[in-house]
Formats: structure tokens, C-alpha cells, sequence
């Protein structure tokens, strides 16, 4: 395997950073369950409920607070939302180092098929996100706690969830992006 | 802040570096593996679970973790997992790599939050329909391979390693 540790525009090998990820996602489990008592695994959606659950409180704090699903999941900054905030100045930080930092309006991979309107962007956007995390949620998890945590630890629902996400994924992909794209 | 919440900034912000420093928060590279066309994150996921099966494993081998397996309610999964399948390749971003994304500047992904944030607050008002509904057809419980296959973890560990370097060398000999 002809492999180098660095890709053309000063990023880093996929095999070595998502290694480092693995290693990450051990010590984390190791520092969670001796710092907090109880390990705890990376993730990220059920930082969205919280979020959009703090939203809603600013406008409709009864609400929120009646509501089964935010009783459930804890409307409240935790250990993840934390790590979810602390993903953003990571990659902020590293992209600012290595030049990699660009104020992009639209994927250009998206705009090759679309073409340069935002609010076409927008309404892709938000309509593939709002289907997404409505899934994410039924599915207990995303690419991070079904994907990466789910499947490290062996979890069933861990792999079969991945199928789904990314067999559908490929389905969907084609159908949107096949067509018009090199 | 509390001790968690510093453990929590801290380890995001070295997952945002390595997802930053992978180029896995782009959406070409997203759109790119499900059009089958460039496994970065596949190559970076894989990693990732190759190296941290084995230390979990000798961490709660050892007791000093727990597994947490998330349960295997099989609509929820299937269906909200074809949800996010459906949705992820429309939006080319995942949760956690759509906040990435913002991160290095790729200020369109603010679409993809508002969605996802959107789509949060409207699961929570689903969520009563959805407990009578598609989570309530069988759940099999937290489950993990091993136990379903009756094999030990350090059995299953070295199977996985090998097909997935073989998967591995097939990606770099293709150049995807």
C-alpha cells in the first residue's frame, strides 16, 4: 500500500487522523468514567434536541418543559454539548493553522450540480437536515454514536444502523448528485 | 464550569482538529463516499473503530469502563436510520461534522444546523406518536455482536482488522 501520511493540500493521512480519533475515543472513555463516574461515549445528535430545546424555551418555556422527549433527554449543557461546541474550535483552530480556513457560500460540489443560488442551497439544506435528524432521533444516534461508538464497542444496533445510514445514503446520493457530475 | 462540561470542551476540541486535519468535514468528501467515488471517511471511520475496539475492549476487560449499547429497536433503527441516510445525503453532512464544517468556514452549513435543529424540535413533538407507533414493534435490547454470535470480543477483533485491511488496499489499488 503506496500511502502517505500527508494529502495534497497539508491534511493528514484518513488512516492516521482517524486512528487518533480511536485513541481519542479511548482515553474519553477512560477520563469519563474516572472524572464523571460513568463512561460515556462520542456523540453529537442528542446535543441538537438540547439545543433546539433551550431555543424553544426562550419563546415557550411551559412547553418545553411538558414535553416527554425533553424530559427524557435533559434540556441542559452536558458533557457532549460541551464536546459539540468544543468540535467547532477544533476545527477552527486547525483549519487556521494549516491555511485550510475558507469562507465557502456553497459547496462547490453542489453548486456544480445546482448551481449558485443560496436559497436553493438553503431549502436542500434544511429539508435534508430536518428529515435527518428526525431519523437520527428514532435511530438513537448518529455517524458519531452509532457509527464510531457503536461500533468500537460492537453494538448491534451500532452496525445495523451504519448499513442503513450510509446503504440509503448511496441510494439517495445517485439519485440526487449521480447525474451532471464528474 | 463543571468538571464534565471542561472534559467535554476538551475532548471536542481535539475530535474537531483530527476530523478538521482527516478533511472529512467537507461536503465533497461526504456526498463523495455515498457516490462511492472517495472513501476518506470510510478510511477515517474504519480507523478510528480498528484502534478503539481494542482499547475498549481491554478497558472494560480490565473494569475500568462500561459498555453502553444503544438498543436495538429494530423500526427505529431501520426506518430512522433510512431517515438519516435520505437526509445526510441531501444535506452532505452528519451532526457532528455539520458543526465542523462551520468551524473551517464553510458558513453554509448554518442551512444544515437550522434543519437538524428544526427537525430535533419537531421529533420532540413526534416523539408520543413515535413511542405508539414505530418504536414500539420490537426491540431486541442492547445487544452487542458478541453476545449475539456467542464469540468472544478477541476472536471478533482480529477477523475485523483483517477484512478491514483488505478493504483498505482494495480502496488505495481502485484510487478512491
Amino acid at each position: 500500500m503506496n500511502v502517505k501520511w500527508k494529502t495534497l493540500d497539508g491534511g493528514w493521512s484518513p488512516y492516521l487522523a482517524g486512528s487518533l480519533v480511536g485513541v481519542l475515543a479511548i482515553v474519553s472513555v477512560m477520563a469519563t468514567t474516572q472524572l464523571m463516574g460513568k463512561t460515556h461515549y462520542l456523540g453529537a445528535s442528542t446535543t441538537f434536541v438540547r439545543a433546539a430545546g433551550m431555543l424553544e424555551q426562550t419563546v415557550a418555556p411551559e412547553h418545553v418543559t411538558a414535553n416527554e422527549y425533553f424530559i427524557k433527554e435533559k434540556v441542559r449543557v452536558d458533557w457532549q454539548f460541551m464536546l459539540v461546541l468544543g468540535i467547532f474550535l477544533g476545527a477552527l483552530i486547525s483549519s487556521a493553522t494549516d491555511r485550510s480556513f475558507k469562507l465557502e457560500r456553497l459547496p462547490p460540489l453542489w453548486e456544480q450540480r445546482f448551481g449558485s443560488s443560496l436559497t436553493k442551497r438553503a431549502m436542500g439544506a434544511m429539508l435534508g437536515g430536518i428529515i435527518a435528524m428526525i431519523g437520527v432521533r428514532m435511530a438513537d444516534g448518529c455517524p458519531s454514536g452509532h457509527g464510531l461508538s457503536g461500533m468500537m464497542q460492537f453494538s448491534v444496533s451500532g452496525l445495523v444502523a451504519m448499513g442503513m445510514f450510509f446503504g440509503v445514503g448511496v441510494l439517495v446520493a445517485a439519485l440526487v448528485y449521480g447525474r451532471n457530475v464528474s | 464550569m463543571r468538571v464534565d462540561q471542561w472534559l467535554g470542551l476538551m475532548t471536542g476540541i481535539l475530535f474537531g482538529f483530527l476530523l478538521q486535519k482527516g478533511r472529512v468535514l467537507r461536503f465533497e468528501k461526504q456526498i463523495g463516499a455515498m457516490l462511492l467515488k472517495d472513501m476518506t471517511i470510510l478510511k477515517f471511520m474504519l480507523s478510528a473503530i480498528l484502534v478503539g475496539m481494542v482499547g475498549i475492549t481491554l478497558l472494560t476487560d480490565a473494569g475500568l469502563a462500561t459498555l453502553s449499547h444503544k438498543p436495538m429497536n429494530l423500526g427505529a433503527v431501520l426506518l430512522g436510520g433510512a431517515l438519516f441516510g435520505a437526509g445526510w445525503a441531501v444535506m452532505g453532512y452528519c451532526p457532528g461534522t455539520s458543526i465542523g464544517a462551520l468551524g473551517e468556514g464553510r458558513w453554509h452549513a448554518v442551512f444544515a444546523v437550522a434543519g437538524m435543529l428544526v427537525g430535533a424540535g419537531l421529533y420532540a413533538e413526534l416523539y408520543p406518536f413515535f413511542q405508539s407507533t414505530v418504536l414500539a414493534w420490537k426491540d431486541f435490547g442492547k445487544i452487542g455482536v458478541t453476545d449475539a454470535l456467542g464469540l468472544s470480543t478477541w476472536v471478533i477483533i482480529p477477523m475485523c482488522w483483517a477484512g478491514v485491511i483488505v478493504l483498505f488496499r482494495w480502496f488505495e489499488r481502485k484510487g478512491l
